[in-house]
């Protein structure tokens, strides 16, 4: 017997185009993303500042992290030296705050706008090189970034670190948890936006295609050195703007916290999130943000039986780190973005899993 | 100008050179040989260090039993770390392969500071005199024996790979692994093997420079230093990381020499390495002495 007209198939078919490129598959999923920033909203007035200040972490990481994924997961270019521009936006955003009439909500733009010439000329080599040699160069440029951070004392205040701004709009100081997590909500809300809407895109097209198959996109007419740098790029703008967020929420940055353990970490977030998963991005970051807040309540419950474990609570939060990477990578190599599409497909075709 | 202070610097140079190419060749034989990038090399390094120097200080071993007992320890490391966490990446992306090594140092290398606390320890003194007087140089005895170890490393290299029949089987499979199976070498043994030396060699360094310097996670720099080394003389030939050791350790000393003379912009030595490395990848990617890849459609 035929389906009737009036009876929604089972599961989802797109049968045109413009269905597959929409942003949101299906009204139930815009229904929920809407939902899930209404609940962002409502956070502030509800929860303590402890759980907000780790909403805030999560926000410019995420801001961040979705620059790198939009690099290393979607064009398929690795970079390790993400920490390195995020140091770079907090910077510039908060130097442009403290020297000049710039309003703060114009500086975090601008920072990440500038953050972007600095990465494409870190990009250059990728035009030229690729895959493991451009690990390393971003390696270098990782170093030799951290090396100016300590020696251009007239932009990054040395080792004495300089102060930035709180960030204020129509004549309102938003200094406290409260009030800036709505600034931290509204630019990761526009950065995702961006970020879901370029993958959408022929641009966004082109780097998938540089990342599957380099010779048959430039077969295509793809301009390769242009898409790897514009990739590098894109990816400074948002390390930038999340870096100068950082940088504001703070309102001091010291040249300490830009360090390739950093960069590795922005790496090991878009690892476990997922590579080439916009919302795995944000899952990701949530989970390596509170992985340390976890180990420290674990180490916490159990230190009646292991008297030592408090001392040694820093370095078990770094291995816990570097185990959750090498975890995934060999247990789900996909990513949390890759469990939720399961977790969803199960209960999309239940109890008929056909 | 100071020319004692050239020389010296040139001399220390050298010598750190090639150390940087003692740890450069194992980085390579590895790549070389299973094509996996090690960015937990320097922790190779410290691991061996500090494992001697928990058999000498805590043990009270004698130091050739300490040494012998790290060089087996480290021989199963390799070992383990092959067979458990790099054989499921076979086949994996490189970016995967990459994040493993890196994810492994990270978690070695807080273990480590972890037991061992975050302070430089001292080797006990192993040899009687402090100095020794080459013609009118005062060279410090620790380095004069590293000079000798890295040497007779390169030699031990070279006739592994140029002799023995391991050493065969290993250059068969870096040069095809398909041919290099079917003539009946086990790849899998190859593999092992690999990373046993390469994890055994380290080692070494890491005691030697822990002799000279005291150990601590510092160490694990050495494995941060390796990859101007190895761009510089290509990331798959073994004489290439031995002359790119040389030259990053000649040129750190250099640098340190124009900074300390003329500049005087302080830590210069530290971050030359790195702008070189830019450099050679802009114009010359491949190294001095590194295969090209061509890649036919």
């Amino acid at each position: 017997m035929a389906l009737g007209a009036d009876s929604p198939p089972c599961g989802e078919f797109r049968t045109t185009y413009r269905q597959d490129t929409r942003i949101f598959p299906s009204a139930m999923s815009a229904n929920f993303a809407i939902l899930g920033v209404i609940l962002a909203v409502i956070c502030p007035l509800v929860l303590p500042p402890y759980y907000l200040n780790l909403m805030i972490q999560i926000g410019y990481f995420g801001v961040a992290a979705l620059g790198l994924n939009l690099l290393v997961g979607f064009s398929g270019q690795i970079s390790l030296g993400h920490a390195a521009f995020f140091g770079f936006g907090a910077f510039t955003s908060a130097y442009l705050s403290t020297t000049t009439p710039i309003p703060v909500i114009l500086c975090i733009p601008l920072a990440g706008v500038i953050t972007t010439a600095v990465g494409m000329i870190v990009g250059i080599p990728a035009g030229r090189i690729k895959g493991l040699y451009l690990a390393i160069a971003t390696l270098a440029a990782q170093f030799i970034l951290e090396d100016f951070f300590s020696r251009a004392e007239w932009f990054t205040g040395g080792s004495s670190g300089s102060f930035a701004e709180p960030f204020t709009l129509f004549g309102m100081t938003l200094n406290t948890d409260q009030g800036y997590f709505y600034v931290v909500l509204a630019f990761l809300l526009v950065m995702y936006l961006l970020a879901s809407n370029l993958v959408r895109s022929r641009d966004g097209r082109a780097f998938v295609a540089v990342r599957d198959h380099y010779l048959s996109a430039e077969i295509m007419g793809i301009n390769l050195t242009k898409y790897r740098i514009l990739a590098f790029g894109i990816s400074a703008f948002y390390a930038g703007v999340g870096g100068a967020l950082y940088a504001h929420y703070l309102g001091f940055v010291s040249t300490e916290g830009f360090d390739i353990l950093q960069s590795i970490q922005f790496l090991g977030m878009i690892i476990i999130g997922g590579l080439g998963s916009i919302m795995g991005t944000l899952m990701g970051v949530t989970f390596l943000v509170l992985l340390p807040e976890v180990m420290e309540l674990l180490a916490s419950g159990v230190s009646g039986l292991l008297p030592g474990i408090t001392e040694g609570i820093s370095y078990l939060k770094e291995m816990a780190i570097g185990l959750a990477i090498v975890g995934f990578l060999i247990f789900e190599p996909e990513g949390l973005a890759h469990r939720w599409k399961l977790i969803k497909a199960y209960w999309k075709l239940y109890p008929f899993s056909y | 100008m100071n020319l004692d202070f050239l020389v010296q610097l040139l001399v220390n140079g050298a010598i750190v050179g090639t150390l940087y190419g003692v740890v450069a060749m194992c980085f390579v034989l590895i790549y070389k040989s299973t094509k996996v990038v090690n960015f937990a090399q320097g922790e190779f390094l410290l691991v061996g260090a500090w494992v001697c120097w928990a058999l000498l200080v805590q043990f009270q071993l004698p130091f050739w039993l300490g040494f012998l007992i790290t060089l087996a320890f480290m021989f199963v490391f390799g070992v383990l770390l092959q067979v458990v966490l790099l054989r499921p990446m076979i086949g994996e992306p490189i970016l995967s392969v990459i994040m493993l090594t890196i994810g492994l140092s990270i978690v070695l290398r807080s273990l480590l500071a972890w037991i061992f606390g975050e302070w430089t320890k001292r080797f006990p003194e192993v040899f009687a005199a402090e100095s020794v007087n080459i013609l009118g140089l005062q060279v410090q005895t620790a380095y004069l024996m590293s000079l000798v170890f890295a040497l007779l490393v390169m030699v031990g290299f070279y006739y592994f790979f140029q002799y023995s029949r391991m050493g065969l089987a290993m250059r068969a499979t870096a040069f095809d692994q398909q041919v290099a199976a079917s003539m009946g070498v086990s790849i899998k043994h190859v593999f092992a093997l690999a990373w046993a030396i390469s994890a055994m060699v380290s080692a070494m360094a890491g005691v030697v420079i822990g002799m000279v310097n005291g150990v601590s996670s510092a160490l694990s720099f050495f494995g941060i230093k390796v990859f101007p080394a190895v761009i510089l003389g290509g990331l798959d030939s073994i004489v290439g990381a031995v002359v790119g050791g040389l030259i990053v350790g000649l040129l750190e000393n250099l640098a340190q020499f124009v900074d300390t003379t003329w500049l005087n912009w302080g830590n210069l030595y530290e971050i030359v390495p790195f702008y070189v490395l830019v450099i050679i990848l802009m114009i010359k990617p491949y190294g001095l002495f590194g295969t090209k890849d061509i890649e036919r459609i």
